[in-house]
């Protein structure tokens, strides 16, 4: 991988590191809500971008992770961090369960039935399905996360847990982009029947995809419960869902570096116009408009991967 | 018994709704294979029309009900296929050959974008109906005492759909827009406006989804902005279930989406009225892809 990019995310990373010296209350919080979107909008990116599948109910993921952490914190009083890993198998356990019959759509009618999905997980949460989920009212009185015996309850502390967690998707995420499942699915959107006749299994890839995707989403949802200490169903209504989709296709789907930008464009720029709050959807829905229009590939989207000849010739 | 044919009456009024929205998202699929996701809130634009026109002209205390609300039906309509076309031609049609999905993309910024323009037009909150359109008064039918609005809403909805049928079946436009749709190019070479094609499906599939709008209005007397989402989603469930891009399928589909959530609400639990539209989306979209009466959505993989 290219060792520039590597150097821009140490450099954007410690300038972020040191941001909260400089920054109120009011903007740390506000870069916790950006971090926090990164995050999901990059597990979403696995399913979006790299598989190219049109998933719009992304917040039933983070849904499942972080009620999985309420109930269990709540009812049985483990530590909210030790719930982190516990989450996300739920919520890839949830994804393996939806996912396997509707992978095979088409791409808008994907679309159709990942709304239908969200919008069925925030209706049972609203129900108290199984009686666990506290109905409209949510659930209350989540601990507060510690570390070693160190409990975070400022926002600043949580800049850091947030951050570094984001730091770390980055990391992961850019690796698996050029692992043999990145390439897997840089293939299929080449050529989908030449990549079938090389042996990748698409319905196995987008299954993976899915899975890996919204497991993050819901460790991610571990998270927001920790630092919100209490939640409810509209935390995770459909719009959440759209926030994310429209943080992957305008920032660039497919692409680590587009999806940060997009983060902070769609949930930290919004915060610079704080006069124009009402109107703040209505730009994003004209955005979306004009970006298809004029750059459907989103602002930075992916850059074809570059093979070095020499070392090619060198093999042969 | 009686609280059964209660329910199923409700059911057909509200299906009948279903199936008028759902027929703008059927067409439109029809000749340009694209979701129109921002339908749901031009359903939205046409109540709120509805509403500011009938404050504002009174027309109903000069003419009486009935006259006035058809004549309030016929301006809802002709303005908010108006805008139709005007969204076909902004948003929709320098993307005609771009990949489908930029498209879909591109109507879902403008359902966004419609919703947040009648929310900072209107402001958040209900807007409430006049109560005193049409005259209330139960009819008795087999010894059942039905509300006359159900007939009412019910009778228009399906007269609408009749007169969709026959322009669509019997006249040329009808046939134009027939040809388009099973196949654009060879209907070019047959010397085939597409593109007014096109422009008369904007104007009908929105004109009868702002139909649905004020019939809402005047049917269950309020209205907010974000609840085109909800009927759109639910419209579009009726259109996949009778068979998307099929005018008598999206019809079926509506009365009988209908018909199932109120005897669903009914007889298992209120409570997850609007989540059985969504299981019935996904069971049909899992079983049988094809809808009731339609073409094949599913891609083998």
């Amino acid at each position: 991988m290219k060792n520039r990019t590597w150097l821009a995310y140490v450099v954007f990373f410690a300038v972020l590191a040191s941001a909260p010296l400089l920054l109120g209350r009011y903007w740390v919080d506000v870069l916790n809500n950006v971090g926090l979107y990164l995050i999901l909008a990059l597990s979403l990116n696995v399913i979006l971008g790299y598989a190219g599948m049109f998933h719009m109910g992304h917040a039933a993921f983070y849904a499942v992770g972080a009620y999985t952490t309420a109930i269990i914190n709540t009812h049985y009083g483990v530590p909210v961090l030790w719930v982190l890993p516990v989450s996300g198998l739920a919520a890839a356990l949830f994804a393996l369960v939806v996912a396997r019959p509707i992978i095979h759509l088409r791409g808008d009618y994907l679309l159709i039935v990942t709304i239908g999905m969200v919008e069925i997980v925030r209706i049972a949460l609203i129900n108290n399905v199984f009686g666990l989920t506290g109905g409209a009212n949510g659930i209350f009185g989540i601990s507060r996360p510690e570390i070693f015996g160190f409990r975070l309850t400022q926002p600043v502390h949580f800049f850091y847990l947030i951050w570094s967690f984001a730091a770390l998707t980055v990391l992961l995420f850019s690796l698996l982009e050029n692992s043999r499942f990145g390439r897997a699915f840089k293939y299929l959107k080449e050529d989908e029947i030449a990549a079938e006749g090389s042996g990748i299994h698409t319905a196995r890839y987008k299954l993976a995809a899915f899975v890996l995707g919204a497991g993050w989403a819901g460790m991610c949802g571990t998270i927001f419960a920790a630092q919100m200490t209490i939640i409810s169903p509209e935390s995770f209504n459909f719009l959440e869902s759209v926030r994310l989709f429209m943080i992957v296709i305008l920032g660039g789907a497919g692409n680590i570096p587009g999806v940060i930008l997009g983060s902070f464009l769609v949930m930290g720029l919004p915060e610079l116009f704080r006069d124009f709050a009402d109107a703040r959807l209505l730009i994003f829905g004209l955005a979306l408009m004009v970006m298809m229009i004029v750059r459907p590939q989103g602002l930075l989207p992916p850059r074809p991967r570059k093979h070095n000849l020499d070392s090619i010739r060198e093999l042969s | 018994m009686e609280q059964f044919f209660q329910q199923l009456t409700n059911g057909l009024a509200v299906g009948g709704i279903y199936a008028l929205i759902a027929l703008g998202y059927t067409m439109v699929y029809g000749v340009l294979k694209l979701i129109n996701f921002a339908h749901g809130d031009l359903f939205t634009i046409g109540a709120y029309l509805g509403l500011t026109l009938l404050t504002s002209l009174a027309l109903t205390d000069h003419v009486g009900g009935f006259l006035g609300v058809a004549i309030l039906a016929v301006m809802v309509m002709g303005l908010v296929g108006i805008i139709g076309i005007l969204l076909e031609r902004i948003a929709y049609r320098p993307l005609r050959q771009s990949p489908r999905l930029s498209a879909v993309v591109s109507a879902l910024g403008a359902s966004i974008f419609f919703q947040n323009a009648i929310m900072l037009t209107y402001g958040a909150k209900f807007y409430v109906y006049p109560q005193d359109l049409l005259p209330v008064m139960p009819v008795n039918i087999f010894g059942l005492s039905i509300p006359l609005m159900r007939i009412i809403i019910l009778a228009a909805s399906v007269l609408m759909m009749i007169a969709l049928y026959l322009f669509v079946q019997k006249t040329r436009i009808g046939t134009a827009i027939r040809a388009a749709a099973i196949d654009q190019g060879a209907a070019r070479l047959m010397g085939i406006d597409v593109n007014f094609v096109i422009m008369i499906v904007f104007f009908i599939g929105p004109a009868l989804g702002g139909a649905a709008g004020l019939m809402v209005g005047v049917y269950y007397g309020q209205i907010n902005f974000t609840m085109g989402w909800i009927y759109g989603l639910k419209a579009f469930t009726a259109a996949i279930l009778g068979g998307i891009g099929n005018i008598p399928g999206a019809m079926l589909g509506g009365l009988l989406l209908g018909v199932v959530e109120a005897l669903g609400a009914a007889y298992i639990s209120i409570a997850w009225k609007d989540a059985i539209a969504f299981f019935v989306l996904i069971l049909i979209l899992i079983i049988r892809p094809t809808g009731l009466l339609g073409e094949r959505v599913a891609e083998k993989i």
